[in-house]
């Protein structure tokens, strides 16, 4: 959150309870003393159904390093939605993330968004880096869209150390899915210690490293190795890797949570309090804390007033009035009328 | 049917649904339900549209009518600026600051939007506002011990109060209170006869007094010395400005006075007592809030202003449902109360608001005393408004 400077708490004294951002958010809508926004500057087409979105974030955004993450949310029929992206721009630059149209927040970052725009972010997160200090030579293994964050490493990288030896090994359907395909080859034709190797699983099969790799990286032992990319990818370079007894750093792409419809009772996690407990699908999770002494906030207990609300870290939960199913992580649920539907964990 | 506040016997459910079986206040509830599963699974980006339009003219009327009473010594500029910030205040209190706090809001999932977060333009802390008004007074409505709104602690609004020399006062009590309206809100809030008996501990209040001092001196500062002491600097016109702010205010107080008072005091509306809500189902929760709660009659301008506390009914109904949709399912709520028979109150705010003020000054005499006056035709008892 950013922190109020001298204007706004001296401004406070006429703006309270609001905040000078709240009044300057009707001119300039990245205006929030809550919640960090930006303006999308640039949509480039990556691929097709694929864009890079350029950012121009809000004051009290930390910039970020090569190879991290951070949450983007839009607001889909009026309800936001967040996701996490890779920024894909090189360190020092302004926030860039590159998006497939996949679900309804990146389909709506990909066909609906213009320059202009509003989108909310959070702090970059994320330790997929660069040694430090920095030492090559290195090896990269990108599948798909886990080569955004390798064009965030390699072009700082190469910004700072023009002559690094870099191998990137990039696997993709095909040549026109090969995201940032062209961006690589122009690094590769300034500087002589990038090499970029392709691999196109319509043609070739479905990469396997323990088959091709001596032939593709014959020095492969000699390379600090990174690897993102689909968790195929990931499990096949993870067992290779362990099984040479050699390091490898990964990023995982966050998995889709998979919702089941049918779910009902599972365990419900309090995380402050340190405790998890059954919770059947007929208990409100208030219920289920207080009878194992957890104190908790609690007022109408019909879902009325809202006294209970916690935010829900992870799992899903089922509305005991309505029936109706919500599971989006840092979603304020109201504990009174809430069941758990599978394994629940709460910030309380 | 006579007078609602007339009637003085304890019954063990809403009188105004003794015909109804308990399956049909079942279905009620079911009927009920499903209209408010239907709304809110039908918002979308127009009601998230609609609520952040209002906050920006909020924010425009409150910085331009604040900018204006800087220059307070031009009549003009005085006048502009007292209107502004009037309106500018009533819409932060009612239509935002209260609904929000509600939480008819958090489906957006909008931290600048959002119950958890809000603090609004009154000297009354939001905290304490959830758990007097979202908890007590939307739960237990009206019922005689467990929500204090009844009378906020001073006033005899129902015959269920049994009378006390104090309530001579009435009327005078009313009308000092009407003016200093969110003094009044604030100072109930920190439910000091719960303190006095024991019923609230003393860090509880402790803690209650704090905030609420904390936060009415940034507002009385805001208002009564950051502004005029702005616009003395500015303009050299800072008594102006000062009474500029003291009258948006007291434009509010008494505009927000006038409204509270239109939602559960009105003829026609009932009060309960304790015996009344003991084992209370779903169902029986909706008709306590239909027969304890009247409607202002209106176009939009008035539902704006009111907050949609206009829709009182609907409001107590669905709480958290967002404000913008009472008008929606408003006839839906009236055309059930006709088909169950239930009382829906409802009438301009002219009427609702003569009604309260003279329930209120009857109220003021002893019950024995009213009622010899009202057999020699002084006081003329009026069958109830069902409309």
């Amino acid at each position: 959150m950013p922190k109020a400077n001298t204007l706004t708490r001296l401004a406070s004294a006429l703006t309270y309870p609001l905040r000078l951002d709240d009044f300057l958010a009707v001119i300039d809508p990245r205006h929030s003393s809550r919640q960090l926004r930006a303006v999308v500057t640039k949509v480039t087409p990556a691929a097709p159904g694929v864009a890079t979105l350029t950012l121009r974030p809000g004051r009290g955004w930390l910039p970020h390093m090569a190879g991290q993450w951070m949450r983007v949310g839009v607001d889909v029929g009026g309800v936001r939605q967040w996701r996490p992206f890779t920024i894909s721009s090189p360190e020092g630059e302004a926030p860039s993330i590159t998006v497939g149209a996949a679900g309804d927040v990146s389909t709506k970052l990909v066909n609906d968004t213009r320059p202009g725009d509003v989108v909310f972010i959070d702090q970059p997160e994320g330790d997929f880096l660069l040694p430090a200090p920095l030492t090559t030579p290195l090896l990269l293994v990108a599948g798909g869209t886990g080569a955004t964050p390798m064009y965030a490493l390699i072009s700082t990288l190469l910004a700072r150390l023009p002559d690094a030896d870099v191998v990137l090994l990039q696997a993709s359907r095909t040549p026109q899915d090969a995201i940032f395909a062209a961006e690589f080859a122009a690094l590769a034709s300034r500087h002589e210690g990038l090499k970029v190797i392709h691999w196109h699983s319509r043609e070739s099969g479905r990469l396997k490293l323990a088959a091709s790799i001596d032939t593709l990286v014959p020095d492969w032992r000699d390379r600090a190795a990174y690897v993102c990319g689909p968790t195929s990818l990931i499990a096949d370079a993870e067992a290779f890797w362990s099984d040479a007894g050699l390091p490898l750093t990964v990023e995982r792409f966050t998995i889709p949570r998979i919702v089941d419809p049918d779910a009902v009772g599972g365990t419900v996690t309090f995380a402050r309090a340190g405790q998890t407990l059954d919770a059947p699908g007929a208990s409100s999770l208030l219920e289920v804390g207080e009878r194992a002494g957890i104190e908790l906030p609690s007022g109408c207990r019909m879902g009325i007033c809202r006294t209970c609300l916690k935010t829900l870290k992870d799992g899903q939960v089922r509305d005991l009035v309505t029936g109706s199913l919500t599971g989006e992580p840092g979603e304020h649920i109201r504990t009174c009328v809430s069941a758990a539907a599978g394994d629940v964990t709460l910030d309380a | 049917m006579t007078l609602a506040i007339l009637e003085a016997t304890p019954r063990t459910r809403a009188s105004a649904s003794a015909h109804l079986s308990p399956e049909q206040i079942a279905e009620l509830g079911r009927e009920l339900d499903a209209i408010k599963a239907e709304i809110m699974a039908s918002l979308d980006e127009n009601d998230a549209r609609y609520i952040r339009s209002v906050i920006t003219a909020q924010r425009v009327l409150e910085a331009s009518g604040r900018i204006c009473l800087l220059f307070g010594g031009q009549p003009v500029a005085w006048a502009g600026g007292v209107g502004m910030l009037s309106v500018a205040k009533i819409l932060e209190n009612m239509e935002i600051g209260h609904n929000v706090i509600h939480g008819q809001w958090d489906w957006m999932r909008d931290p600048d939007i959002h119950s958890t977060t809000w603090e609004w333009d009154v000297v009354a802390p939001a905290d304490g506002w959830k758990h007097t008004h979202n908890n007590l007074h939307h739960t237990w409505t009206n019922v005689l011990g467990r929500d204090d709104d009844v009378g906020y602690d001073i006033l005899r609004v129902t015959e269920r109060q049994p009378w006390s020399p104090k309530a001579v006062f009435n009327v005078p009590l009313n009308m000092v209170l009407a003016p200093f309206f969110e003094w009044g809100i604030a100072i109930y809030g920190l439910e000091l006869p719960d303190a006095r008996e024991g019923k609230k501990s003393k860090q509880a209040l402790r803690k209650d007094v704090l905030a609420f001092l904390k936060k009415a001196a940034r507002q009385v500062g805001k208002d009564y010395a950051a502004t005029p002491l702005l616009a003395q600097l500015l303009t050299g016109s800072g008594l102006a400005s000062l009474a500029g702010t003291a009258a948006a205010n007291l434009v509010r107080n008494l505009w927000t006075h006038a409204v509270i008072f239109c939602g559960h005091f009105p003829d026609g509306v009932e009060a309960f007592d304790e015996a009344s809500v003991e084992g209370e189902t779903r169902g029986e929760w909706y008709v306590r809030q239909i027969a304890g709660s009247a409607n202002i009659d209106g176009g939009p301008l008035m539902h704006l202003m009111t907050g949609n506390l206009s829709y009182q009914i609907e409001h107590h109904l669905f709480p958290d449902m967002p404000s913008n949709r009472y008008a929606e399912v408003a006839p839906r709520v009236r055309a059930l109360c006709q088909k169950y028979g239930l009382p829906y109150v409802s009438g301009p705010m002219l009427r609702q608001v003569g009604q309260t003020w003279r329930s209120i000054g009857r109220l003021s005499l002893p019950d024995s005393l009213r009622a010899r006056l009202s057999r020699r035709g002084s006081v003329r008892a009026r069958p109830i408004i069902v409309s």
